[in-house]
């Protein structure tokens, strides 16, 4: 611990415990929320501390995740702090209402503890719920471990509340791996977090009186957000949206700088993380809690003398093109995880993503995908070092077999 | 008509820029409201049933207005007035 860096508390949390203290901590105004595994735990610790008299948060359990998200709208619309949790199929039932939330541009901060979609019917964990949200508005910020998970919920409120950003923002973790596993995670005291997270500022806008006033539901300045916008106008909402999540790529990383002085904890450079990535010939580009094992692996096989490194892609929205493309592009063969898939996509999400970023780069290393942990299927250390194994055979024979693998599927 | 401005030039989340007051939505109906002054007994029910706020009680005038310029046509003011008061008209021109 340098100097400057503040007093820590070591607790034993699971991730949902853990996301479910930093909102605690956060001061939220309101929370609107529908349980559902694996998420539930994030809820139902929260009720508890509002049944405590801990937090002064207005807690609405409503009859579904389309009113949770429906309520969280209208309570960030007032100006309120508002924080919500779901997964999979509540996440699904929410997408209409995401898009509404983007678009009326309240900050909202919600967890998906990550789980796989029906049919068939599956509890456990991949990342088929918010990867099938992308395009929703939201940011995205997928996280490693419980630790982070904390961490990341306390910068969210300052991403997401940025007047020069105003977008919702979610922070996925790998349903049952992180969500109910205990580790030990580091807090801070409350009053640091509160002098981090501030209070949230409002942008002024102009309203129809022709004055400027503070952009919130107020019977004393009354405006009207997210009304109908003909063909005229709503592509210029719409160009505002994606302007601000350019916003967002530096001041997710201009956050993490700032936590990392306050804590000592950085991820990467908030958007990317790179591990042995300088001299790497071969990589993995991972997303969420697998890179943990990866990492395990990268050092095992550097010790054996091979030269591979991982990225893990840590905010997938926005996307963080130019420091994909530099970070890789000297790279000669890259595999890219998908823990979910893009029915007849030729590949999942992440794959096309990092492909695209590296469409422009002085070189082009070969890029293959690997599917994997589907329905929360392990994947083992033992399986995870075979994608290195035919990297490491790719770069010497120069040929790609198959660009589209399954990892751990029964033919 | 004023140019359509730019979206640096706009407020995020469609923030209108005028009031509800100034964007005429009643054009597009078929039906227009027409009050039986004799029949109406100033029982308020249209006033309080009406779902755009169209008819206004006027307690200064001691009278109800029906602003044909937000008006939508729908008829539920006719359908619900006790002494039928209200007929439903086709608009002309």
């Amino acid at each position: 611990m340098t100097k400057n860096q503040v007093n820590q508390h070591m607790m034993a949390l699971n991730g949902d415990e853990a996301i479910a203290y930093a909102a605690k901590q956060s001061d939220v105004d309101v929370v609107a929320a529908y349980p559902i595994t694996p998420q539930t735990i994030i809820v139902e610790k929260f009720s508890e501390y509002v049944a405590n008299g801990e937090v002064q948060t207005e807690f609405i359990c409503t009859e579904s995740e389309h009113s949770a998200m429906a309520a969280c709208i209208a309570a960030s619309a007032t100006g309120a702090r508002t924080f919500t949790a779901s997964a999979s199929a509540g996440l699904a039932l929410m997408h209409e209402m995401l898009f509404v939330c983007s678009g009326c541009r309240t900050p909202v901060v919600m967890a998906v503890a990550n789980r796989a979609l029906s049919a068939p019917l599956n509890i456990h964990g991949d990342q088929s719920d918010s990867m099938a949200q992308r395009d929703s508005g939201w940011i995205q910020i997928y996280v490693e471990n419980s630790q982070e998970a904390y961490d990341s919920i306390l910068q969210a409120f300052r991403i997401a509340e940025d007047t020069g950003v105003l977008l919702p923002i979610m922070v996925g973790l790998d349903g049952f791996t992180l969500s109910h596993s205990l580790e030990n995670v580091k807090t801070l005291d409350d009053e640091v977090v509160k002098e981090f997270v501030k209070v949230r500022q409002l942008p002024e806008v102009l309203t129809h009186e022709g004055k400027m006033a503070p952009f919130r539901l107020d019977p004393a300045n009354p405006m009207t957000m997210g009304p109908v916008a003909f063909p005229n106008y709503y592509f210029e909402f719409k160009r505002q949206q994606d302007e601000a999540m350019h916003n967002a790529l530096d001041l997710i990383q201009k956050i993490n700088d700032e936590y990392s002085k306050l804590t000592g904890r950085s991820y990467g450079n908030g958007l990317i993380e790179r591990y042995q990535l300088d001299d790497a010939e071969v990589a993995v580009v991972c997303v969420g809690s697998t890179s943990g094992t990866l990492k395990t692996i990268v050092d095992e096989l550097r010790h054996e003398g091979h030269k591979v490194g991982l990225l893990r892609l840590r905010t997938f929205r926005p996307l963080p093109v130019e420091a994909l493309r530099s970070a890789l592009e000297n790279v000669k063969a890259i595999a890219v995880m998908d823990k979910s898939m893009s029915f007849g996509g030729n590949g999942g999400a992440v794959y096309h993503e990092v492909r695209h970023a590296l469409y422009d780069a002085k070189s082009h290393p070969q890029v293959i995908n690997y599917i994997y942990g589907l329905g929360g299927r392990d994947h083992s250390p033992h399986e995870l070092r075979r994608i290195y194994e035919d990297l490491l055979r790719l770069l010497k024979t120069g040929t790609v077999e198959k660009h589209l693998n399954y990892l751990g599927l029964r033919e | 008509m004023s140019r359509e401005k730019g979206w640096k030039e706009i407020a995020p989340a469609g923030v209108c820029p005028k009031s509800s007051v100034g964007f005429m939505t009643g054009d597009w109906k078929t039906y227009m409201p027409v009050r039986d002054l004799e029949k109406c007994t100033l029982c308020l029910t249209c006033v309080m049933l009406c779902p755009d706020g169209a008819i206004r009680w006027r307690p200064e005038l001691g009278k109800i207005e029906i602003d044909n310029e937000f008006c939508k046509g729908c008829g539920i003011c006719a359908n619900e007035c006790p002494t039928k008061a209200i007929k439903m008209t086709l608009e002309q021109e």
